[in-house]
Parts: structure tokens; C-alpha cells; sequence
């Protein structure tokens, strides 16, 4: 068990630079993910940590020991800092049974023989690979080795764990059944996980905290992952946590307005559309997007459905909560809602997907399938009105790969 | 506060220590060890060349290249390896895409028996068509005479078609195992999507299967260049009595005509220049003739490929490939023991003229012999362990630790790959004897430093190969599980690459037990080699005796090749 600190890293592959200036501060026995898209320099930091990769500048404390510093000249090559690292392909050593290859980093320990055994025997327990000791790597399947890997980095280190995206060669049951494995055996052995991925669904589920980084290599926002989810810093960390719409909107006279994005395609609907919902406070520009989730709007057939609430003072406003943009209307007037037609339909299962278009953009709303069953599913060509839950406005939208 | 300074202090020493890591430490030796045996020999032809008494001096090679006989000699180079080069290419792969993608039967053995001109050593099949087609005294050229009751010979061997025959013989498996192997690769579904989409067979062929595997043929064409560029064997045994000189041959002649003084060799390493040069031009143009592109479609998966029915073609083909294999398998086979078991050459092949006493001369009688069988034994393993482990290590260097200079070091590995033998060894002689103040000429060191040089690039090739089937993640685990750098190369990647390294062993024991080149301008009084003495015998006029020891040399490459299929067969199955 130790704390992880990177205090302003950077490491160059070359005249490449892959992370500069980067700071993290890992607790002690917590789960801390490094989310971000390929390639942002996760695997960077993990390979500065485990001491794979040599440092710029910088320096890297495992625990209370300085075990990389540039500027004081120190370097602990890998084999003593004591990290244990699940390597993405697993590096499970082909030539070495599952014992043998959970046994060599107690060997190199010099640990007792005996002990060593019962400690291999424990953990295979744990991993539930008990039964397969003495099987060669090329017997058993993705997620077992995987398992083997983890098996190893756990004896490997009492203190730092590192996993570099060791679910994604797995098929989706296993992965499901493995993040929770993870998580299970962290809990258990209190161990330091550092954890790296580009799938923000097992990040969410294992980590007690995540860090978001974008290309560049640099923290967008770190936090637990309800915190993430509940109050994203930027429209990357928002577009990144799941499934995003970003509606160009501008105001004009006091109302948002969807914003037509040039050479987006309008075709006949380039009529001005309004976006019926209160003007956000604090925007620099005139111009801005509104962010929202696909599973977040409420699709219904005329503009009185039951997703649309009323005003609270003059109760003829299209949104919920309080209405903004009261005086626009007169009591009693029915205000235009947020109009659409439906341009595609797609069935996910246990979702239905709909392709919204408003204005000139595309709007993508997911519906349970239960629910769109119990009402009667929609059609291309279908004109529909949207009401939408949960909305955020940024000033800019970022790529995120 | 103390305990961390001192924490830091040995922290410090242990950077300090890391300056001459294990990694470090290695791509030093390898440099080293590249730089004498490499790059000395060429820069010392380099240097003998152009500076007499230590200042610069154009006369000789200017002289050298205006001579007469040099000039034929070299466009007689460039017209064997040129007619050598595109008719070994077509045969090749006529032949690739017969097995390959054709319905012609027994394709499991023909495969094999094409292989087999590969190990012959190209200047015992010389020796063999020699007895056969000499134009007074050959087998065949005899039986002919006798038949027509004239006297012109069917063929006369000691021709350059003789010699461009002879070395297409031998040659021409470089192409068919690149193509086979391109064609086993390639993924049949990109044949098949073009039937579907309405090309016809010989549209197919022409269009998708031909362009997909041009760069297997240009990779085994560029072999067959070079090997024939620089072959010295068939031209020597069937050229020198006719006249008829190569370059290879002209620098072993002027060489061995001084008697090993020092302006015989200075005006063989003249001719290196000119035959290094033409190797480079060769080497360019052909580049620029088959531009190889890259395609990822050829994997490495084996897949069933669509075959092409040849109907009515399959019997007269399938007779055109025996016949091809009688000519140049059974047939140079049959005469080396043949005439290795007679009693006299020239008498009738009858069983009464049958003797064992040749074999019983050149195993137990023969002084010369038994020392040339012992030292090509020395030879060959010693070279191919030093040259195994020395590969494996610079190959090391190269695709795992990635240093700086590490393109520096992949071109002086593969330098002496476009460095005809005969070259080397005129730089081999020319560093090693007394210009260093180690005079090594006449001992079995200077062969064995010369052997090093020249199989460098097999190993270093084949070493390379299965160090990027080792993924450097795992030796990264073993480090982040306590082993040190050299532990995990012990542990780790070591045992992965063994059966590798075994492979590369016999890839050079091979060649080197049949080598002839080299050793034949390094060898003294008592370091005669197998080819040497196989060549030095045969041109004394004891034929018989130089058959049964050829004979004896077959026997020992077959033995090899055997144990070398069985361990890459046994690695394929893990």
C-alpha cells in the first residue's frame, strides 16, 4: 500500500512528446482511473510509473521514495520499485505454466520456497485460477491469462498495481465479469490501483476516482465518478462520460435559437427553429452549444405531452422548471415546442435510437424499449416534439479523438 | 534527514551504475565486434587500393580497369548473372505457382525435391555436369558421340551458357521458396472476390495473383543477383580450363598467380572494388526495375487457396517437372557417387568396375582429407555458434533495446551480405596478415574470422525474426517482477528464442560446411577445408577421389538439413 505521486513529469519518445508537465497524486489504497482516448499518453504516465519509460523531468514518488527525478539524477529501474503491472496483451510468458509464472516474482524476491508456494496458491485462489497451475498459457483462453497477469502484478507488488487497458482484447460477459473481479480484489487487498482505459463504462464501475485526459496529455478534471457524471468541468469530460448531442444554439432577440451549421445539410428544414428553454446565464458569446444525453430527452407526438411542464407563473411554458422567457408570450398561449422530424430509426435491443433532425442539425434520442413500447414507436418521416431533461451549455465543443 | 540523503546517495550510485547498463554494455560489444569483422576488411581493400606508401595513388585501379582481360571478365559477370537472374526467376516461379496453385498431384514431395538443389553445393553440381558434359570426355557428351558416330558433342559444359545452366540449377529455389511462401500467405479470398466480380482465370493471374507477390519475387530475385554476381564455384570448375574468366574467378587468378604476393593481392583488391561496385549498380537497378510495393493482405495465417484445374496440361506437366528434377537433382547425384564409387575415371559404369576404396581413401587413407572433413567440422561449428550467439546479441541490440545508432549498426550487418566472398576474404587477408600486428594467414583463425564476417547477416536475420515474435511486453513484466535486465533476458527471452537460435545455428553450419570461396584464397598447408579439398583434388586430375569426398560432403549437408527440418518443424508445433 502506498501513494503514487507524479510531480510535473514529462517524457519525450524521441522529439515526440508524449505528456508534459503532467502532476498526479494517487491515494493510498484508492482506484484511480486514467480515462482519456488513444492516444493521450496514459500508457506514458503508467510506463514513468512502473519505470518503463525514462523522464524528461519531473520526478515519481512511490510511497515515501523518490523513485524517478530527473534533476536529482535518480533512477530506480523497474525491477525495484515494486509495481506490479497487467500489461494490455498480458505478457503471460508463453514458456512458463500459470504456477511458474505467478512463482518468478517471488523467486526474484528470494522468497522461501515453501511460502512462496502457499502465497501462489492463495492468489490463483483468489483469481479463481486454483485449477489451472499447471496449464501452459497457450491452453487457456483471453480472460484466463488475463486473470494469470493480474494473478502475477499481485504478487508482484504489496503496494502499486498498474492495469493498462487489460479488458479491451476480452469479449463483452468476460470484461463485465472482470471489472468487477478487479474492483472485488482491490477491496480485498487494499492494494494501490492505478488503472488505464479508453472505456468509460468500466471506469465508472471500478474507480474510486477518475482522471480525464484529453489528447494532448493534459487532466481535464479528476474526481469521483459521480462527481464527473453529476458536474462535468468541460464539454470534453461531458462528450467523453457517455453518449452526447451538442446543439449549436445563438441568441437572437433574447431566445436561443438552433444555430444552422453550414454545409450540416438542412435541406427543407432550414427555417429558424427555436430552442423553447431558458437562456443560460454567464455565456461570453452569442453563439454557444447546448449539451444534452440521448437517454435524457422525451420524445412525444404532439407539443402537450406529459415530458412538457408548465410555467411556473404563467403556465403555458414548454420546459420544466421555471420559465425563463416569460413575456414572450401571452397567458394561455401555447408556445412552440422543439419541433423535429424523425429521419432515422434504429433498434438497439433494449434501446430504440432515433435520428432527430431540428433545424439543419441531427439530434440522437434514445428511448427504453419498454417505454416506447408501451407508447406507439415512431417513424422516419414522423414530425415529433422534443423535451429535454437535463441540459448544459458550453461555449465550444472539442473533439474528442 | 540523514537516512534520506543516504538513501540518495546510494540511489545516485546506482544511477551512476546504470551508465553501463546492460543494454549499453552490449551495443558497445556489438559494435566492436561488427567493426573488426566487417567494416576492417573492406576499409583495408579500401586503403591498400588507392595508397601505396601511405599516399594516394589512381594508377593501379586505373590500370587495373582498362585492362582488357578485366573488362571481358566482367561483362562476362554481368551476362551470366543477368541470363542466371531472369531465367532462374521465371523457372521459380513457373514452378511456385504449379505447387502452389495448381491440381498437380503430389505436391508434398515435389515440394520438398525442389528444395533440394538449394543445399547442393552449387560447385559439386559443376563438378557433376562437368563429368557429364565435357565436350570430349563427358558421360553424355560420349554416349551421344557414340550414338551419332560423329564427333561433335551434344553440349560443351565449359561455355558460359554451361555456366549460366549450371548456376540456374542451383539457383532457381530462391525465387520458388519466396513465391510459395507468398502464395501459401496470401489470403485466397483476394483471388476468389476477383472471380466473383467477373475476371477470368488468366485475368485473375495476371492482375490480382502476380502484383500481390512481386515482392517475393523481387526479394528472391535480388538473391539470385547477388549470389550469382558473385559465385565463383561453377565458373571456376567449368570456366578456367576453357578460358573463360568472371570476376570472382579473375581475382582468385590474379591472386593465386602472384603466389600470395603483395601486388597480386593489391590487384585482386582492385577487381573487388570493380565487383563490389557492380554488385551496388546490379542491386540499384533491379530496385528500380521491380519496385517492391508493401501489402499487408499476404498474412501469415495458411489458408486453402483456389486451385486451377489443369485438365488435359496435368500429365505432359507433371513430366516437365520430373524431367526438371532428374536434370537437376538425380542425375548430378547418380554421377558424384556414381564416379565416386569407379575404380578409374573414364572406365564404364558397370557394377565390376565398382569400388568402396575411394570413400575408404578420402575417410581413413587420405591425410588431406580426413583433415579437411575435421576442419570444415571446426569450421562450421565453431563460426556457427560464435555467429548464432554474436546475431542473436546484435540482433538484440537492434529490435529490443533500439539504441541511437541502430541504423548503423543494421547496414554493417547486413554489409557483408552484398560482399562476394572472394572479397572478403582479399580484406580478411589484407587485415590479418601482419597489418595489425597479428599475423594469422595460414592458420584456421583467419578462415574462421572470415566465416564470422561473411554468415553475420544469416544470423542476424534469422535472429531478428524471433525477437519480434517476442513481444517486449514480456520482458517488461519480468522486470516489474524483480528481474534484473540480464535476469530477464535469461529468464524470459532467451528460452523463447532458443528454438530460433537452434534454427540459425545449422543456417550457417550449412553453408559453411559446404563453403568454397573464401576458404580457397585463405586456406594453408594444413587448414584445407572440405570444398577446398573437393576442388584442389579435383583439379590435380583425381576425380574419382574428389567424387566420394563430394559424395561424403552430400551426405553431411543432407544430415544437417534433416536435423534442421525436424527442429523448425518441432517449433511450428508449439
Amino acid at each position: 500500500m502506498a501513494e503514487v505521486r507524479l510531480d510535473r513529469i514529462t517524457v519525450q519518445y524521441g522529439k515526440k512528446t508524449a505528456i508534459e508537465d503532467f502532476s498526479l497524486h494517487v491515494r493510498d489504497g484508492e482506484c484511480l482511473t486514467l480515462l482519456g482516448p488513444s492516444p493521450c499518453g496514459k500508457t506514458t504516465v503508467l510506463r514513468a510509473i512502473a519505470g518503463l519509460t525514462k523522464l524528461c523531468s519531473g520526478e515519481v514518488t512511490i510511497g515515501s521514495r523518490v523513485v524517478a527525478s530527473r534533476d536529482r539524477k535518480i533512477f530506480i529501474p523497474p525491477e525495484k520499485r515494486n509495481v506490479g503491472v497487467v500489461f494490455q496483451d498480458y505478457a503471460v510468458w508463453p514458456h512458463m505454466t500459470v504456477e511458474a509464472n505467478v512463482l518468478y516474482p517471488l523467486k526474484k524476491r528470494n522468497v522461501p520456497r515453501k511460502e512462496a508456494k502457499e502465497q501462489v496458491n492463495d492468489v490463483l485462489r483468489q483469481v479463481r485460477m486454483a485449477d489451472y497451475a499447471a496449464r501452459l498459457p497457450f491452453q487457456l483462453s483471453g480472460g484466463q491469462q488475463q486473470r494469470v497477469a493480474l494473478a502475477r502484478a499481485l504478487v508482484a507488488s504489496q503496494d502499486v498495481v498498474i492495469l493498462d487497458e487489460p479488458l479491451t482484447n476480452l469479449d463483452a460477459n468476460l470484461r463485465e465479469e472482470m471489472r468487477f473481479e478487479i474492483k472485488r480484489l482491490q477491496n480485498e487487498t487494499g492494494i494501490t490501483v492505478i488503472y488505464v482505459t479508453h472505456d468509460q463504462d468500466i471506469a465508472l464501475v471500478i474507480s474510486d476516482r477518475i482522471a480525464v485526459m484529453d489528447k494532448t496529455g493534459s487532466i481535464r478534471q479528476l474526481g469521483a465518478p459521480e462527481e464527473l457524471c453529476g458536474n462535468p468541468a468541460d464539454s470534453f469530460v461531458y462528450r467523453f462520460l457517455g453518449l452526447s448531442n451538442f446543439i449549436p444554439v445563438e441568441i437572437v432577440d433574447g431566445e436561443m435559437w438552433v444555430r444552422d451549421i453550414a454545409g450540416a445539410g438542412g435541406g427543407a428544414d432550414t427555417e429558424p427553429t427555436s430552442f423553447p428553454y431558458p437562456v443560460p446565464a454567464g455565456m461570453h458569446n452569442r453563439q454557444f452549444y447546448a449539451a444534452c444525453r440521448p437517454m435524457d430527452i422525451a420524445m412525444s407526438r404532439d407539443g402537450a405531452d406529459g415530458g412538457a411542464a408548465t410555467c411556473g407563473t404563467c403556465g403555458t411554458c414548454w420546459t420544466h422548471g421555471t420559465c425563463g422567457t416569460h413575456g414572450t408570450h401571452g397567458p394561455g398561449e401555447t408556445r412552440e415546442s422543439l419541433r423535429g422530424r424523425v429521419a432515422r430509426v434504429i433498434y438497439l435491443g433494449n434501446i430504440y435510437e432515433y435520428r432527430v433532425r431540428v433545424g439543419g442539425i441531427e439530434i440522437r434520442v434514445q428511448q427504453d424499449s419498454h417505454e416506447a413500447f408501451k407508447g406507439s414507436t415512431f417513424c422516419e418521416g414522423d414530425v415529433c416534439a422534443l423535451s429535454i431533461k437535463d441540459i448544459r451549455y458550453y461555449e465550444d465543443v472539442e473533439e474528442v479523438s | 534527514m540523514r537516512a534520506g540523503q543516504s538513501l540518495r546517495g546510494s540511489e545516485l550510485r546506482r544511477m551512476e551504475g546504470s551508465r553501463f547498463n546492460t543494454g549499453q554494455l552490449l551495443l558497445v560489444i556489438s559494435t566492436i565486434i561488427l567493426v573488426i569483422t566487417v567494416v576492417l576488411p573492406v576499409a583495408m581493400i579500401v586503403y591498400n587500393v588507392f595508397f601505396y606508401n601511405w599516399s594516394f595513388d589512381w594508377s593501379l585501379f586505373a590500370s587495373m580497369l582498362t585492362d582488357p582481360d578485366n573488362l571481358a571478365a566482367m561483362w562476362n559477370t554481368v551476362k551470366i548473372s543477368f541470363f542466371v537472374t531472369t531465367l532462374g526467376t521465371v523457372v521459380g516461379l513457373f514452378f511456385a505457382w504449379l505447387i502452389g496453385r495448381s491440381d498437380i498431384p503430389l505436391k508434398g514431395l515435389m515440394k520438398s525435391l525442389f528444395v533440394i538443389p538449394y543445399m547442393f553445393p552449387p560447385f559439386i553440381g559443376a563438378m557433376a555436369w562437368g563429368l557429364l558434359l565435357a565436350p570430349r570426355a563427358g558421360y553424355i557428351n560420349k554416349m551421344f558421340m557414340a550414338l551419332t558416330g560423329g564427333r561433335t558433342p551434344l553440349f560443351n559444359i565449359n561455355t558460359l551458357a554451361g555456366i549460366v545452366f549450371v548456376e540456374l540449377c542451383y539457383y532457381f529455389p530462391f525465387v520458388f521458396i519466396q513465391v510459395s511462401g507468398a502464395l501459401e500467405r496470401m489470403d485466397p479470398t483476394l483471388e476468389e472476390s476477383a472471380r466473383i466480380a467477373g475476371a477470368n482465370q488468366l485475368t485473375v493471374i495476371r492482375r490480382i495473383t502476380m502484383p500481390l507477390v512481386v515482392p517475393a519475387i523481387a526479394a528472391g530475385a535480388m538473391l539470385i543477383l547477388i549470389s550469382s554476381l558473385s559465385h565463383f564455384g561453377v565458373p571456376a570448375i567449368l570456366g578456367f580450363s576453357n578460358g573463360i574468366f568472371t570476376l570472382p574467378t579473375k581475382i582468385y587468378e590474379l591472386i593465386y598467380r602472384a603466389s600470395g604476393s603483395f601486388e597480386g593481392i593489391r590487384q585482386g583488391a582492385s577487381l573487388s572494388i570493380l565487383l563490389v561496385a557492380v554488385v551496388v549498380l546490379a542491386l540499384a537497378l533491379q530496385r528500380r526495375v521491380l519496385r517492391t510495393g508493401r501489402y499487408d493482405i499476404i498474412r501469415g495465417k495458411s489458408m486453402r487457396p483456389m486451385l486451377i484445374k489443369l485438365r488435359g496440361w496435368k500429365a505432359p506437366l507433371l513430366a516437365v517437372c520430373f524431367v526438371f528434377l532428374i536434370v537437376t537433382v538425380i542425375l548430378p547425384l547418380f554421377t558424384i557417387f556414381g564416379v565416386g564409387f569407379l575404380k578409374a575415371y573414364g572406365v564404364p559404369m558397370k557394377l565390376a568396375n565398382m569400388t568402396l576404396n575411394n570413400f575408404k581413401y578420402v575417410l581413413f587413407e587420405s591425410r588431406m582429407a580426413r583433415d579437411a572433413i575435421r576442419n570444415s567440422f571446426f569450421l562450421s561449428i565453431t563460426s556457427a555458434v560464435i555467429t548464432m550467439l554474436v546475431g542473436t546479441m546484435i540482433a538484440y541490440v537492434i529490435v529490443k533495446i533500439q539504441p541511437r545508432g541502430k541504423g548503423v549498426l543494421e547496414v554493417l550487418g547486413i554489409l557483408p551480405y552484398s560482399i562476394p566472398g572472394i572479397v572478403l576474404a582479399v580484406g580478411v587477408i589484407l587485415t590479418w596478415s601482419g597489418a595489425f600486428y597479428l599475423n594469422l594467414y595460414n592458420t584456421i583463425w583467419i578462415i574462421l574470422i572470415a566465416y564470422i564476417a561473411r554468415y553475420m547477416a544469416f544470423s542476424m536475420k534469422s535472429a531478428s525474426a524471433s525477437l519480434e515474435q517476442v513481444h517486449d511486453s514480456l520482458e517488461e513484466a519480468s522486470r516489474t517482477c524483480g528481474a534484473s535486465h540480464f535476469e530477464s533476458l535469461l529468464d524470459v527471452t532467451l528460452p523463447l528464442i532458443r528454438p530460433g537460435m537452434v534454427a540459425g545455428f545449422f543456417l550457417i553450419f550449412l553453408p559453411a560446411m559446404r563453403e568454397l570461396t573464401t576458404s580457397l584464397l585463405l586456406y594453408g598447408p594444413f587448414t584445407r577445408t572440405m570444398g577446398v579439398a573437393i576442388y584442389s583434388i579435383n583439379e590435380e586430375g583425381y576425380t574419382v577421389q574428389a567424387c566420394a569426398l563430394a559424395g561424403v560432403a552430400i551426405i553431411i549437408i543432407v544430415i544437417g538439413e534433416l536435423i534442421l527440418r525436424f527442429v523448425t518443424r518441432e517449433r511450428r508445433g508449439q
